[in-house]
């Protein structure tokens, strides 16, 4: 029984993301943290592998500052850190990311249940975690909000799934991948046996080389960063009696051509 | 020189950092005004093992080093006081004298369930009429067969109400001056040990001060810690500990009174700009950012030397007394930076202040440290080269093992 989830380091959401003048995403010297969705994802994998007293594996995709969302990972108690990283792999390109993320899955060789959280902060997308199990061949089920069950012997794998109408309860197939939601569980904090643990790792770095796969064709050139225009926010107090205000706020309504 | 702090000490202040977010700063206030202490800290302190921080694995802690020690201290005042406070007596003042002077059985008797966070720790050497004079104290231990009778009454004890264990200085020789002292480790549930919690504190309100009062309570000869007549030694070097924890915190208090000021200086107006253009808030910023780097400076080098095993009097009262004196003057800056709003309960400052008095008080108050500073300057003190017992220097690979050997002279 081995689970395996993948985590990165993205900026802390409370940081200010600009695009700089030299047209590169930055974010001045705020810390990065591990992907807020992926603190459930890592629990998650930390429990399942428990539960079944199976292996936890944490892959990340990308340069070394992903080694920091790696070492928290470790320091909460999953067993293995792999980072892949390579000068042609561009981790922010879905395609990319999930064609590292399944030849990783292949090359490991004895995964039963791949667990993502719910989407990445940083690029703002899950389409990597279907993608992955577009790849693997493998089932895929989103917006978890909680395993039921996992019948090993019989390789089946039971899971409520969110739905804006309520909940679904369903029963599928292993190997799967999994999304899952905020919620699934209470993460828990880095132990410090762990952190010390973690400390004293040395992450591996696999190539695509190494997963004896090649980068995908770009299907999307990125071709510049823009920031976002800037809104202009004006206050304007009235003041006066209500019906003096009343009175001004039409009037003023009236000449933005709101009215 | 290396001033850089390890991966692992990066690691556990952020640990500890992101607990004091999520669960003590946004309910604190709460708790302050209510003047209780949070029924879940102290089980969920000694959960994430925080009470045993800087104690040996294989005495029921984390093993890691003293740096940490006082990284932790810094990020718990950050939230909050008492719960720096909690780690002044538990670990500092208590855990680490048993760690110190303990024999054997002590160690796994009473420190490994308190670095465990199973059992709490206190430390009881004031009195009502003996504070800076602890020569004066009249709490006494009588020998009589196997066991020690112990009468007296302790006063503005930290974690009184709470704690299981109770490091206790009487005289054993109340003719003998400070040689008469000896320390024992008492225990709540032996009969005539009575406690009580201290209300209408000015700070630290959140935390619980009180009283512990001994009525012929029966002390089992082996819960003497170190000799007979050793009792003012052990306190002094129980003090050692806890001053560090102390420094540490009222260094991340600073930092509180820091950050809070930088945001509001920011978001605050007069005058058609942010306060922070204002160069008489900048002074003030700067003053902050002066005392906050001066006090991790001390703190840090003091943590250095524990970890070497080199004797720290001195150098751990200056940061003690440098970092509580100057977390009072932030605090108080803070509060006009704040303006009015600083000094209702709407904005954290006013806690700041009314905590870091304290802290000015206990564990030697800045007038003995600054009677300490001369007479070591002046020549009239001096760093006795060795005790009976050291506090033992930071090892890794002998802290971090799980294996149970004998130490060495017991
Ligand atoms: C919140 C809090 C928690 C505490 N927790 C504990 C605890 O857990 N365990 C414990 O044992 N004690 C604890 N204490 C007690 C603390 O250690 C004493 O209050 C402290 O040692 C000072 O003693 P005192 O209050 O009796 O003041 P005193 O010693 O009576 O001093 C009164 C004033 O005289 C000054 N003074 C005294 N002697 C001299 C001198 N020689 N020269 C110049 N000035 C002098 C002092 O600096 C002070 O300003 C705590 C106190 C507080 C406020």
């Amino acid at each position: 029984m081995h689970v395996v989830t993948f985590t990165r380091s993205t900026p802390d959401t409370a940081a200010k993301v600009e695009v700089g003048k030299d047209g590169a995403v930055g974010w001045g010297d705020a810390a990065t943290v591990v992907n807020p969705w992926d603190e459930y994802s890592l629990e998650e994998t930390i429990l399942q592998a428990e539960n079944a007293s199976g292996k936890s594996t944490v892959i990340a995709i990308g340069g070394e500052m992903h080694n920091d969302a790696l070492k928290h990972s470790l320091a909460m108690g999953i067993e293995n850190a792999i980072r892949i990283d390579d000068p042609n792999l561009d981790s922010t390109d879905s395609l990319a990311y999930a064609t590292a993320a399944a030849g990783a899955i292949k090359k490991l060789g004895d995964v039963d249940l791949v667990i993502f959280g719910k989407e990445s902060v940083d690029v703002g997308t899950d389409q990597h975690a279907y993608m992955t199990a577009r790849k693997l061949g493998w089932t895929m089920l989103s917006y978890v909000s909680k395993i039921v069950a996992i019948d090993y012997a019989n390789k089946t794998i039971t899971v409520e799934k969110m739905y804006e109408q309520g909940k679904q309860t369903v029963t599928s197939q292993l190997p799967a991948v999994i999304t899952v939601m905020k919620g699934i569980n209470e993460p828990r904090y880095p132990s410090f046996i762990g952190i010390r643990k973690a400390s004293k790792a040395t992450i591996p770095v696999w190539s695509l080389g190494d997963l004896g796969i090649s980068a995908p064709a770009k299907k999307a050139e990125t071709v510049a960063f823009m920031n976002l225009p800037t809104k202009e926010v004006q206050v304007e107090m009235i003041t006066g009696t209500p019906e003096e205000q009343a009175a001004q706020l039409v009037e003023k309504l009236l000449e933005a051509k709101v009215l | 020189m290396d001033f850089a702090l390890t991966e692992e000490h990066l690691q556990a202040q952020k640990m500890v950092r992101e607990w004091c977010a999520k669960e003590v700063i946004p309910v604190i206030g709460e708790w302050d005004r209510k003047q209780e202490m949070n029924p879940a800290f102290l089980p969920r302190m000694a959960e994430l093992g925080i009470l045993g921080i800087s104690i040996p694995v294989k005495y029921g802690g984390q093993g890691f080093d003293y740096i940490t020690l006082g990284l932790v201290c810094e990020e718990l005042e950050r939230a909050d006081t008492h719960l720096r406070v909690v780690m002044s007596v538990h670990h500092g003042l208590n855990s680490m004298a048993i760690l110190q002077w303990g024999t054997e059985a002590q160690k796994q008797k009473f420190l490994a369930p308190q670095a465990r966070g199973e059992k709490y720790a206190a430390f009881c050497l004031t009195e009502p009429d003996a504070g800076s004079d602890v020569v004066s104290m009249k709490a006494t231990a009588k020998k009589q067969g196997d066991v020690y009778i112990l009468n007296g009454e302790k006063m503005w004890i930290s974690l009184a109400t709470k704690a299981h264990h109770f490091l206790v200085v009487a005289k054993t020789d109340p003719n003998a001056g400070h040689k008469g002292m000896s320390a024992f480790i008492v225990t709540r549930d032996m009969k005539g040990v009575t406690t009580g919690d201290i209300h209408g504190k000015l700070g630290v309100r959140a935390g619980s001060t009180g009283w512990v009062k001994f009525e012929n309570v029966e002390v089992p000869a082996e819960n003497m810690l170190g000799l007979e007549g050793e009792g003012f030694k052990i306190a002094m070097s129980c003090l050692d500990n806890g001053r560090y924890t102390v420094a540490s915190g009222a260094t991340g208090l600073i930092r509180a009174c820091l950050e809070d000021s930088i945001k509001y200086a920011h978001e605050r107006s007069t005058f058609g700009k942010p306060i922070a253009h204002h160069q008489l808030i900048k002074q003030k910023i700067a003053y902050m950012q002066q005392w906050y780097d001066n006090a991790s400076l001390l703190c840090y080098r003091v943590g250095w030397l524990k970890n070497m095993g080199i004797r720290n009097t001195r150098e751990t009262s200056m940061a003690k007394w440098y970092a509580t004196d100057h977390s009072v003057q932030a605090a108080l800056e803070a509060i006009q930076i704040h303006g009015a709003y600083g000094f209702s309960d709407e904005y954290p400052v006013e806690r700041y202040l009314r905590n870091s008095k304290g802290a000015v008080i206990y564990e030697g108050t800045s007038e003995i440290h600054q009677l300490m500073q001369a007479d070591f300057a002046l020549g009239f003190r001096e760093e006795k080269p060795h005790l009976r017992c050291e506090l033992p220097p930071y090892n890794a690979d002998e802290w971090q093992s799980e294996a149970v050997e004998m130490a060495v002279g017991d």
